[in-house]
Protein backbone atom coordinates (compact mmCIF):
# COMPACT_ATOMS: atom_id res chain seq x y z
CA UNK A 1 0.00 0.00 0.00
CA UNK A 2 1.26 3.28 -0.94
CA UNK A 3 -0.06 6.65 0.13
CA UNK A 4 -0.75 9.53 -2.33
CA UNK A 5 -2.04 13.02 -2.01
CA UNK A 6 -5.62 13.69 -3.00
CA UNK A 7 -7.16 16.93 -4.38
CA UNK A 8 -10.73 17.80 -3.49
CA UNK A 9 -11.39 19.76 -6.77
CA UNK A 10 -14.36 21.31 -6.30
CA UNK A 11 -12.89 23.14 -3.67
CA UNK A 12 -9.81 24.03 -4.70
CA UNK A 13 -8.98 28.11 -5.12
CA UNK A 14 -5.47 27.14 -6.68
CA UNK A 15 -3.52 29.56 -4.89
CA UNK A 16 -0.44 27.42 -5.71
CA UNK A 17 0.49 26.81 -1.80
CA UNK A 18 0.98 22.90 -2.24
CA UNK A 19 3.28 24.08 -5.54
CA UNK A 20 5.73 25.88 -3.18
CA UNK A 21 5.66 23.33 -0.79
CA UNK A 22 5.97 19.78 -2.67
CA UNK A 23 9.72 18.60 -2.69
CA UNK A 24 9.03 16.40 -5.60
CA UNK A 25 7.30 18.93 -7.73
CA UNK A 26 4.42 16.85 -8.65
CA UNK A 27 2.01 19.19 -8.24
CA UNK A 28 0.99 22.13 -10.88
CA UNK A 29 -2.00 24.41 -11.45
CA UNK A 30 -2.36 24.23 -15.24
CA UNK A 31 -5.40 26.05 -15.91
CA UNK A 32 -5.76 28.26 -12.49
CA UNK A 33 -8.51 26.66 -11.76
CA UNK A 34 -7.30 23.87 -9.47
CA UNK A 35 -4.50 22.16 -8.38
CA UNK A 36 -3.24 18.67 -10.00
CA UNK A 37 -0.83 16.17 -8.79
CA UNK A 38 1.25 13.90 -10.81
CA UNK A 39 0.64 10.58 -9.42
CA UNK A 40 3.70 9.28 -10.29
CA UNK A 41 5.69 11.81 -8.74
CA UNK A 42 4.00 11.96 -5.47
CA UNK A 43 5.81 9.83 -2.54
CA UNK A 44 2.86 10.93 -0.02
CA UNK A 45 4.86 13.12 2.31
CA UNK A 46 1.96 15.11 3.46
CA UNK A 47 3.50 18.52 3.09
CA UNK A 48 0.88 19.56 1.24
CA UNK A 49 -1.91 18.52 3.20
CA UNK A 50 -0.18 20.44 6.09
CA UNK A 51 -0.24 23.37 4.26
CA UNK A 52 -3.46 23.72 2.07
CA UNK A 53 -4.84 27.00 3.41
CA UNK A 54 -8.14 25.70 2.75
CA UNK A 55 -7.43 22.16 4.17
CA UNK A 56 -8.93 20.19 1.39
CA UNK A 57 -5.71 17.74 0.44
CA UNK A 58 -5.84 14.55 2.40
CA UNK A 59 -3.55 11.35 1.88
CA UNK A 60 -4.68 8.24 0.46
CA UNK A 61 -4.01 4.75 0.48
CA UNK A 62 -3.71 3.38 -3.09
CA UNK A 63 -3.86 -0.05 -4.40
CA UNK A 64 -0.25 -0.92 -5.88
CA UNK B 1 14.16 24.49 -3.49
CA UNK B 2 16.67 27.37 -4.43
CA UNK B 3 15.01 30.56 -4.19
CA UNK B 4 13.86 32.59 -7.40
CA UNK B 5 13.77 36.12 -7.88
CA UNK B 6 9.54 36.14 -7.07
CA UNK B 7 10.20 34.80 -4.01
CA UNK B 8 11.23 38.07 -2.62
CA UNK B 9 8.26 40.18 -3.68
CA UNK B 10 7.47 39.95 0.32
CA UNK B 11 9.61 43.03 0.64
CA UNK B 12 7.43 44.63 -1.97
CA UNK B 13 4.33 44.18 -0.11
CA UNK B 14 5.91 44.86 3.30
CA UNK B 15 7.31 48.22 1.88
CA UNK B 16 4.14 49.37 0.15
CA UNK B 17 2.20 49.31 3.63
CA UNK B 18 5.19 51.21 5.51
CA UNK B 19 5.36 54.02 3.05
CA UNK B 20 1.27 54.18 3.22
CA UNK B 21 2.25 55.60 6.96
CA UNK B 22 4.54 58.37 5.09
CA UNK B 23 3.04 59.52 2.06
CA UNK B 24 -0.40 58.28 1.09
CA UNK B 25 0.40 59.05 -2.35
CA UNK B 26 1.96 55.76 -2.43
CA UNK B 27 -1.26 53.95 -2.60
CA UNK B 28 -1.80 54.21 -6.08
CA UNK B 29 1.21 51.76 -6.61
CA UNK B 30 -0.87 49.16 -5.02
CA UNK B 31 -2.84 49.39 -8.82
CA UNK B 32 -0.30 47.01 -9.76
CA UNK B 33 -1.42 44.65 -7.49
CA UNK B 34 -5.41 44.72 -9.00
CA UNK B 35 -3.46 45.28 -12.83
CA UNK B 36 -1.31 42.01 -12.97
CA UNK B 37 -3.29 39.31 -11.67
CA UNK B 38 -6.04 40.13 -14.00
CA UNK B 39 -3.94 41.22 -16.69
CA UNK B 40 -2.45 37.47 -16.26
CA UNK B 41 -5.27 35.79 -15.60
CA UNK B 42 -7.14 37.45 -19.06
CA UNK B 43 -3.59 36.94 -21.35
CA UNK B 44 -2.31 33.38 -20.06
CA UNK B 45 -5.66 31.94 -18.57
CA UNK B 46 -3.52 31.09 -15.88
CA UNK B 47 -2.89 32.08 -11.23
CA UNK B 48 1.15 32.54 -12.13
CA UNK B 49 0.43 36.08 -10.04
CA UNK B 50 -1.01 33.56 -6.79
CA UNK B 51 1.45 30.94 -7.60
CA UNK B 52 4.13 32.52 -7.85
CA UNK B 53 4.25 36.65 -7.80
CA UNK B 54 1.89 37.41 -5.10
CA UNK B 55 4.09 39.30 -1.99
CA UNK B 56 1.05 39.04 -0.01
CA UNK B 57 0.62 35.87 0.53
CA UNK B 58 4.62 35.28 0.77
CA UNK B 59 4.64 37.72 3.85
CA UNK B 60 1.75 35.93 5.02
CA UNK B 61 3.41 32.62 4.90
CA UNK B 62 6.58 33.94 6.11
CA UNK B 63 5.13 35.55 9.49
CA UNK B 64 2.88 32.29 10.17
CA UNK B 65 4.93 29.97 8.64
CA UNK B 66 8.66 30.81 9.14
CA UNK B 67 8.09 32.82 12.04
CA UNK B 68 5.27 30.63 13.91
CA UNK B 69 2.59 33.58 14.17
CA UNK B 70 0.35 30.80 12.98
CA UNK B 71 -1.94 28.48 15.00
CA UNK B 72 -2.47 26.34 11.81
CA UNK B 73 -5.53 24.87 12.18
CA UNK B 74 -8.05 24.06 9.70
CA UNK B 75 -10.87 26.83 8.64
CA UNK B 76 -14.43 26.43 9.41
CA UNK B 77 -15.71 24.96 6.55
CA UNK B 78 -18.24 28.05 5.66
CA UNK B 79 -15.17 30.03 4.89
CA UNK B 80 -14.30 28.29 2.25
CA UNK B 81 -16.77 27.37 0.77
CA UNK B 82 -18.38 29.08 -2.28
CA UNK B 83 -21.06 30.95 -1.13
CA UNK B 84 -18.68 32.68 1.29
CA UNK B 85 -15.79 33.33 -0.94
CA UNK B 86 -18.35 34.55 -4.40
CA UNK B 87 -20.35 36.62 -1.27
CA UNK B 88 -16.69 38.07 -0.24
CA UNK B 89 -15.88 38.97 -3.72
CA UNK B 90 -19.30 40.56 -4.40
CA UNK B 91 -19.20 42.67 -0.61
CA UNK B 92 -15.30 44.18 -1.47
CA UNK B 93 -16.17 45.33 -5.28
CA UNK B 94 -19.31 47.20 -3.85
CA UNK B 95 -17.16 48.39 -0.95
CA UNK B 96 -14.94 49.20 -3.99
CA UNK B 97 -17.22 50.94 -6.07
CA UNK B 98 -18.56 53.26 -2.74
CA UNK B 99 -14.59 54.40 -2.53
CA UNK B 100 -14.63 55.20 -6.29
CA UNK B 101 -17.66 57.24 -6.15
CA UNK B 102 -16.06 58.78 -2.95
CA UNK B 103 -12.80 59.67 -4.93
CA UNK B 104 -15.25 61.23 -8.09
CA UNK B 105 -16.97 63.45 -5.50
CA UNK B 106 -14.31 65.15 -4.28
CA UNK B 107 -12.89 65.54 -7.74
CA UNK B 108 -16.38 66.95 -8.59
CA UNK B 109 -15.79 69.59 -5.61
CA UNK B 110 -19.04 68.02 -3.70
CA UNK B 111 -17.15 66.78 -0.91
CA UNK B 112 -13.79 67.99 0.48
CA UNK B 113 -10.92 65.44 0.88
CA UNK B 114 -10.89 63.46 4.32
CA UNK B 115 -7.23 62.48 5.58
CA UNK B 116 -8.61 59.58 7.35
CA UNK B 117 -7.93 55.28 6.35
CA UNK B 118 -11.14 53.58 7.01
CA UNK B 119 -10.06 50.11 8.64
CA UNK B 120 -12.55 47.06 7.72
CA UNK B 121 -15.11 49.45 6.02
CA UNK B 122 -16.12 51.15 9.34
CA UNK B 123 -13.50 52.41 11.73
CA UNK B 124 -12.39 56.58 10.62
CA UNK B 125 -8.71 56.58 11.56
CA UNK B 126 -7.04 59.94 11.98
CA UNK B 127 -3.64 59.80 8.47
CA UNK B 128 -3.18 63.20 8.24
CA UNK B 129 0.47 63.03 8.94
CA UNK B 130 0.59 60.90 5.50
CA UNK B 131 -0.75 63.88 3.54
CA UNK B 132 1.79 66.60 2.73
CA UNK B 133 -0.50 68.02 -0.94
CA UNK B 134 -1.02 67.07 -3.75
CA UNK B 135 -0.37 68.05 -7.70
CA UNK B 136 -3.40 68.00 -8.99
CA UNK B 137 -7.09 67.26 -8.14
CA UNK B 138 -7.59 66.91 -4.24
CA UNK B 139 -9.34 63.50 -5.75
CA UNK B 140 -6.12 62.07 -6.32
CA UNK B 141 -5.09 62.03 -2.53
CA UNK B 142 -9.34 60.83 -1.59
CA UNK B 143 -8.43 57.83 -4.28
CA UNK B 144 -4.81 57.06 -2.32
CA UNK B 145 -6.93 57.14 1.32
CA UNK B 146 -9.39 54.79 -0.03
CA UNK B 147 -7.14 52.93 -2.08
CA UNK B 148 -4.44 52.15 1.32
CA UNK B 149 -7.87 51.73 3.48
CA UNK B 150 -8.20 48.75 0.93
CA UNK B 151 -5.15 47.57 1.12
CA UNK B 152 -4.74 47.79 5.27
CA UNK B 153 -8.05 46.02 5.78
CA UNK B 154 -7.13 43.19 3.58
CA UNK B 155 -3.98 42.80 5.27
CA UNK B 156 -5.31 43.21 8.45
CA UNK B 157 -7.86 40.99 7.52
CA UNK B 158 -5.87 38.10 6.38
CA UNK B 159 -3.47 38.24 9.44
CA UNK B 160 -6.22 38.15 11.58
CA UNK B 161 -7.05 34.40 9.79
CA UNK B 162 -3.45 33.67 9.14
CA UNK B 163 -3.09 33.19 13.00
CA UNK B 164 -6.03 31.18 13.64
CA UNK B 165 -6.10 29.27 10.87
CA UNK B 166 -3.21 28.29 7.98
CA UNK B 167 -0.51 31.23 7.27
CA UNK B 168 -2.12 31.89 3.57
CA UNK B 169 -5.90 31.61 4.86
CA UNK B 170 -6.46 34.78 3.39
CA UNK B 171 -5.62 33.16 -0.39
CA UNK B 172 -9.09 31.02 0.60
CA UNK B 173 -11.21 33.97 0.37
CA UNK B 174 -8.65 36.85 -1.55
CA UNK B 175 -11.38 38.31 -4.06
CA UNK B 176 -8.04 38.83 -6.37
CA UNK B 177 -7.77 35.38 -6.26
CA UNK B 178 -11.43 34.20 -6.26
CA UNK B 179 -12.00 36.56 -9.78
CA UNK B 180 -8.98 35.16 -11.07
CA UNK B 181 -10.07 31.74 -10.86
CA UNK B 182 -13.18 32.65 -12.42
CA UNK B 183 -11.72 34.37 -15.20
CA UNK B 184 -9.74 31.08 -15.88
CA UNK B 185 -12.79 29.11 -15.43
CA UNK B 186 -14.35 31.18 -18.28
CA UNK B 187 -11.31 31.14 -20.44
CA UNK B 188 -11.08 27.29 -20.26
CA UNK B 189 -14.43 26.44 -20.52
CA UNK B 190 -14.65 24.67 -23.61
CA UNK B 191 -11.70 22.43 -22.76
CA UNK B 192 -13.58 21.63 -19.58
CA UNK B 193 -16.84 19.83 -21.63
Amino acid sequence: MKRKAKIDKDQCVACGCCVKVCPKSAIKVPNGICAVIDEKLCVGCGKCVKECPASIIELREVQK
Amino acid sequence: MKKKWYDYLWIFSLTYLILGFFNILFAWLGLICFAVPLIISVGWGNKAYCNKYCGRGQLFSLIGGRFGLSRKHDMPRWMKSKYFRYGFLVFFFAMFFLMLWNTYLVFAGERTLAQKVTLLWTFKLPWHWAYHGTLFSEGVAQFAFGFYSVMLTSTVLGLITMILFKPRSWCVYCPMGTMTQLICKAKHKEENI
